[in-house]
């Protein structure tokens, strides 16, 4: 799976770089422009980058996802929520490779609901919150964060009883 | 991720001096209703890091479409995914997969809509 990320990850670039000669064989000005205002949204968004980088070098040195997962299933209620929620924000990288965990957990007794809860909470990215804000604005960012994280327990509560009517 | 990154940068610039302002706003025709579903829909089908869809999400802003449409969009793309569906329900079992993907993207467009309105309040 990583090796075809890596090779879809090089092939997208190449098809850019592609993209600007055709673009360039019809009218030079286009890639020109377009490499301009390319360069000019890089340079704004440096800072911004070592930001994240440094978000996610803290991140990975001082959270332990596996230990939050298994806190999970010690507790229950609201704290058991509040805790996938945790290990949803501090997850990262892409969901599929948390799917044999998620699958673990599920095997070992613990509920849909929570599982839902930690999925629905991994689209807040604390360490991207430097490039959320500068697209978008800090109190919008706030405000996103706040809605994503009760509705992640308002989906847990909607799987909790759809398990219990069997209906998972 | 610097490849996609710099990849999407450099193809966003290229797509927005190729493609009229007026095309994206032929695609969201300014009901924020069916905005919001096009963007939901658009967000559940696309793949790849979050920061690509604030990338998009931020150009789609630029180009006019509502705030409502871009949010629902952004909050699609991260937690619906229609591509790695099969993945999900393999390890998480079909009705988990199916009906939590269901739900997401309908609370895709609640979280835009409860999320412009607070903004607006705030």
């Amino acid at each position: 799976m990583k090796k075809k990320n890596i090779l879809f990850r090089r092939s997208f670039l190449f098809i850019v770089v592609m993209a600007y000669l055709i673009t360039g064989f019809f009218d030079t000005d286009i890639p020109v422009k377009a490499a301009k205002l390319s360069l000019g949204t890089l340079i704004r968004l440096i800072p911004v980058f070592l930001l994240v980088l440094f978000f996610m070098a803290l991140f990975d040195y001082f959270i332990n996802i596996l230990e939050v997962a298994k806190k999970i299933n010690k507790t229950s209620g609201v704290k058991r929520y509040l805790i996938a929620m945790i290990g949803g924000l501090i997850s990262s990288g892409p969901v599929y490779m948390w799917y044999p965990l998620l699958k673990e957990m599920r095997d070992k007794g613990i509920g849909c609901d929570s599982i839902a809860v930690f999925i629905y909470c991994r689209s807040i990215k604390p360490p991207l919150i430097p490039i959320m804000i500068f697209y978008f604005g800090l109190k919008y960012t706030i405000i996103l964060s706040f809605v994503i994280a009760i509705m992640s327990i308002i989906q847990g509560i909607i799987m909790m009883e759809l398990e219990k009517i069997n209906v998972l | 991720m610097i490849e996609l990154l710099l990849g999407t940068i450099f193809l966003l610039s290229l797509v927005s001096i190729l493609v009229p302002k007026e095309k994206y706003t032929s695609i969201f025709g300014g009901n924020h209703a069916v905005d919001s579903i096009i963007g939901s829909i658009l967000g559940s089908v696309s793949i790849g890091s979050p920061v690509v869809s604030y990338i998009i999400g931020g150009e789609l802003l630029n180009r006019g479409i509502s705030l409502i449409a871009v949010t629902s969009f952004l909050v699609a793309w991260v937690t619906v995914g229609l591509i790695q569906l099969p993945v999900e329900a393999a390890f998480l079992g079909r009705k988990f997969a199916i009906i939590r993907n269901l739900i997401s993207f309908l609370f895709s467009m609640i979280v835009a809509v409860t999320t412009v309105i607070l903004l607006g309040l705030i």
